[in-house]
């Protein structure tokens, strides 16, 4: 990754609007709040705001982007908060995203390492300088600790010195600190700064907004995919008190219930008459889904991801002394973030809009609202609030919820705020899913060793026809659909991986971990299944393709510790181990479960031991975190959900058939940190890929049931 | 209707038609948004209230059945000791991740807790099984409440 000192400087520009706090510059004796750069600002009580470009979903960005800043800054945890960014993708661009302000496919500390710092630093020296300047002093004599300029026998609060320091030309090249000198960087005792207002209910989450006069909305959508309204009646929405009106939405994907409060929309929608127009709509099954998916794994493949020929390797395996041989089937599955989808837009006095909003992609929504309101970019504004969850489910490539609320807001005299409300079950029945997807794999073993691995996957893609195809589609292949497999680290001879797409059933979208959900599943149970013929241990047999690289020694680290923390090859009587590893957004992760009991009568997982190298280690307790929450979520969903569809209309209704994680269904996880000096890589995501193949490993180790179909649960696998 | 109860040691009135889940008027009438929707059916646990000192499920609980009931939200767990104890272990172990349903995970906690002081293992999982939590903080929901366990006792 290059520095992006060009987008910082160009931040640090824009600064100076920012610094129209105090235009004059007459003011420099007074204390107040000020802007030092677009990531930093300093309060009169000399707090640090970390102004943090990425949302929070739980997976930790508010702690991770302040304890840069803090770092560099030269301030403890206790004396820096956050605020999450305004909309501005020119300053606040996810630097991997181009000029996209966004989250996702865990870049956010990976993009902001040294640009956070950067930004703390440079605001560091503008300290300083101002403190040298107002003590007569050289600033080379002068540092911050704890929140303090001291040096020449002087101390003094930053509060001081921010004002004057906001009107200093940021240094363009600020001295970072060294990993010798890092105080809060890889220090496992500093805490997340949002746990007090998450536990005490303070912490406000978009579904928490209360404006004034607002309305809130709920839209009756077709059951099927693509349905038109073609009429509706609402007088039973009538008889509701505080039903305000039905409206057809002007894309004619539903209607739009106003009411006063959300159990009357609600109500409302319930006692809604739609007549639907569903000339259109989807009207497959996911039996049909899949039919058409493990058909296309029969035929050669459209697309060659490696270079070597399919007829080549396949004769490779054909005379290998063994040949191992299984076909996968990965259902559709949901998101479910715990908060139901919601965002709110709020009619400001100049005519333009505020959008308030758990804004995972905040560049999408604010095209897509100036554009649906025929407003210019700068009179709408995008306030991010706190998520409940999103696991890739609020970041979609059309905004389209917010584009809901922009057209339920449209349709009204637009004086009122309008709240758009999701129920569970408008998530997920009207949701975007991970697609569905098939792999069929052959492996040719000779003397204990691969001569061949014929990889086959179908699918539908994530990325064509939306705005990320130009970058995620090369020569016609979707990277996401086969990630993790021809860019596996194994150094496999003979490797061939194909792929075909098939026909868009449903809207598709990247579900934490995006391809690597099926593919790791799929390398790492062939893995084992070769080595079984080959007669070697899992965990050896995995190494000796983990050799010649610092990729493959990466990857090979991690499974070594995880091993070695799981005592492998030692499981106390009546339990098993399966284990699986695998790269992905940048870091390597390996997984050893732990289970008791059988398929027949009840699997328990007993525990998950993980081992991880994320490049340096930022905030080590926040990944520890997000392995055990990675862990928890790759597990949950294989052990018994799928959305399943029945004549184009989504079978799943809530929870009680999208069954999540229960706290009892993994009894323990503990995560190993690899220490590394390699730059930050992804936490949010890379721990789910591994975790449901060690556990159908381990399964295997178990009965001999190797489960190729998801979830287990259809395959006649029980747990405890 | 008016209905009177008695939220969080206050007695108050609330209007609302019969058949509202308590939820929906604890957060649109009464803005106590600490309390979650997470799917109005009573199976993930994020609406978790006291109902006179019992964990009880707010979008599954019509407002004319809490009539003269006492009410307690996550807003006032930090007045009561148990509360307080679970509230100390979750900061401590930072068990939050998005945060959405700890409102709901820490009412059942102190519920559990204010029943059963010392909790096994297979206590806390029959407990706690009716509250989900999509980011599966639950190792270290069932570390905090030993830990809260630990601070109650001492």
């Amino acid at each position: 990754m290059t520095i992006s000192r060009r987008t910082f400087l160009a931040g640090s520009g824009a600064a100076v609007l920012v610094l129209g706090l105090s235009p004059s510059g007459a003011v420099a004796s007074a204390k107040t709040d000020a802007a030092l750069n677009p990531f930093v600002k300093i309060t009169s009580e000399g707090k640090v705001i970390a102004v943090v470009k990425h949302f929070e979903m739980g997976q930790g960005p508010t702690t991770g982007l302040s304890t840069l800043i803090a770092e560099e800054l030269g301030v403890g945890m206790d004396q820096i908060d956050y605020e999450f960014a305004p909309s501005n993708p020119e300053v606040y661009n996810n630097l991997l995203f181009g000029p996209f302000q966004g989250t996702g496919g865990s870049t956010a500390i990976a993009n902001s390492f040294n640009q956070y710092r950067q930004a703390g630093a440079a605001a560091r020296e503008m300290l300083i300088q101002a403190a040298a300047d107002a003590w007569g002093v050289d600033a080379g004599g002068l540092k911050i600790v704890e929140g303090q300029v001291t040096g020449a026998g002087q101390t003094a609060s930053i509060a001081e010195f921010v004002v004057a320091a906001a009107e200093l030309e940021a240094p363009s090249e600020p001295r970072l600190t060294t990993p010798s000198e890092w105080r809060l960087i890889g220090n496992p005792d500093i805490r997340r700064l949002d746990s007090k207002t998450k536990t005490n209910g303070q912490a406000m989450f978009g579904m928490d907004l209360h404006l004034p006069e607002q309305m809130v909305t709920v839209i009756a959508r077709s059951p099927q995919k693509g349905g038109k309204v073609a009429s509706f009646d609402d007088s039973g929405s009538a008889q509701v008190k505080g039903f305000i009106r039905a409206a057809t939405l002007p894309n004619l994907a539903g209607v739009a219930v106003y009411a006063e409060d959300t159990w009357a929309a609600f109500q409302a929608r319930e006692a809604l008459q739609v007549e639907w127009d569903m000339s259109d709509a989807e009207t497959r099954s996911s039996d049909e889904i899949k039919a058409e998916i493990m058909a296309a794994l029969d035929f050669a493949p459209t697309y060659n991801a490696t270079g070597n020929e399919q007829s080549e390797v396949a004769a490779a395996i054909d005379g290998a002394q063994s040949v191992v041989e299984e076909t996968f089937y990965f259902p559709l599955l949901a998101h479910a973030p715990m908060e139901p989808l919601n965002c709110t837009i709020e009619p400001d006095a100049d005519g333009g809009v505020t959008l308030h909003d758990g804004a995972q992609m905040p560049t999408g929504p604010h095209m897509a609202l100036a554009q649906i309101l025929e407003l210019p970019m700068d009179k709408v504004r995008v306030k991010t609030m706190l998520a409940g969850g999103s696991f890739g489910r609020r970041a979609t490539p059309d905004a389209d919820y917010q584009v809901e609320a922009a057209l339920a807001f449209a349709i009204t005299d637009r004086t009122r705020p309008v709240k758009l409300v999701w129920s569970r079950e408008d998530d997920l029945r009207s949701g975007y899913y991970r697609p569905a997807f098939g792999h069929k794999v052959r492996v040719g073993v000779t003397d204990g060793k691969i001569v061949g691995w014929e990889h086959q996957v179908a699918g539908q893609s994530i990325m064509k026809g939306t705005p990320f195809e130009a970058f995620a589609v090369r020569d016609g292949i979707d990277h996401s659909s086969i990630e993790g497999t021809n860019d596996t680290p194994y150094q496999i001879p003979q490797l061939f991986v194909g792929l075909t797409d098939t026909k868009k059933a449903t809207s598709t979208l990247w579900w934490r971990s995006v391809g690597h959900t099926h593919t790791a599943y799929v390398m790492e149970v062939m893995m084992d299944m070769a080595a079984k013929a080959a007669g070697a241990d899992p965990v050896e047999f995995r190494l000796g393709y983990l050799t010649g690289s610092e990729d493959a020694d990466r990857k090979a680290a991690v499974l070594q510790l995880a091993a070695e923390k799981a005592n492998w090859g030692n499981a106390p009587a009546g339990r098993y181990h399966g284990v699986a590893v695998h790269k992905s957004f940048g870091s390597y992760v390996a997984e050893v479960a732990e289970i008791s009991g059988n398929p027949e009568d009840g699997i328990v997982i007993e525990n998950i031991t993980c081992a991880v190298d994320c490049g340096i280690p930022i905030n080590p307790d926040v990944i520890k975190a997000q392995m055990e929450g990675g862990i928890g979520y790759g597990i949950g969903h294989v052990m018994r959900d799928q959305i399943t569809l029945a004549g184009g209309a989504v079978e799943q209704f809530n929870f009680p058939d999208y069954e999540p994680l229960r706290i009892s269904d993994i009894r323990g996880i503990d995560v190993h940190i690899v220490m590394s000096e390699a730059a930050p890589t992804g936490v949010g995501e890379p721990s789910t890929p591994p975790s449901a193949p060690a556990l159908a490993n381990a399964i295997a180790a178990a009965s001999g049931v190797m489960v190729a179909s998801l979830p287990m649960s259809e395959e006649g696998v029980l747990f405890a | 209707m008016a209905i009177s109860l008695k939220l969080n040691g206050r007695e108050t009135t609330v209007s609302a038609e019969p058949g509202t889940p308590l939820l929906w008027v604890i957060r649109d009438e009464l803005k106590l948004t600490g309390t979650k929707f997470g799917c109005g059916v009573a199976s993930c646990g994020a609406c978790t209230v006291h109902v006179d000192g019992v964990p009880s499920r707010s979008c599954q609980t019509y407002i004319e059945d809490v009539e003269g009931a006492e009410v307690t939200t996550i807003e006032a767990m930090e007045d009561i000791k148990v509360g307080a104890a679970v509230q100390q272990a979750w900061v401590e172990l930072d068990v939050v991740q998005c945060g959405y349903c700890q409102s709901g995970q820490i009412m059942s906690a102190v519920g559990l807790l204010a029943e059963n002081p010392k909790p096994s293992v297979d206590d806390v999982h029959d407990y706690m099984n009716g509250n989900a939590c999509r980011c599966a903080t639950y190792q270290r929901i069932r570390a905090a409440i030993e830990r809260a366990s630990e601070i109650l006792e001492a």
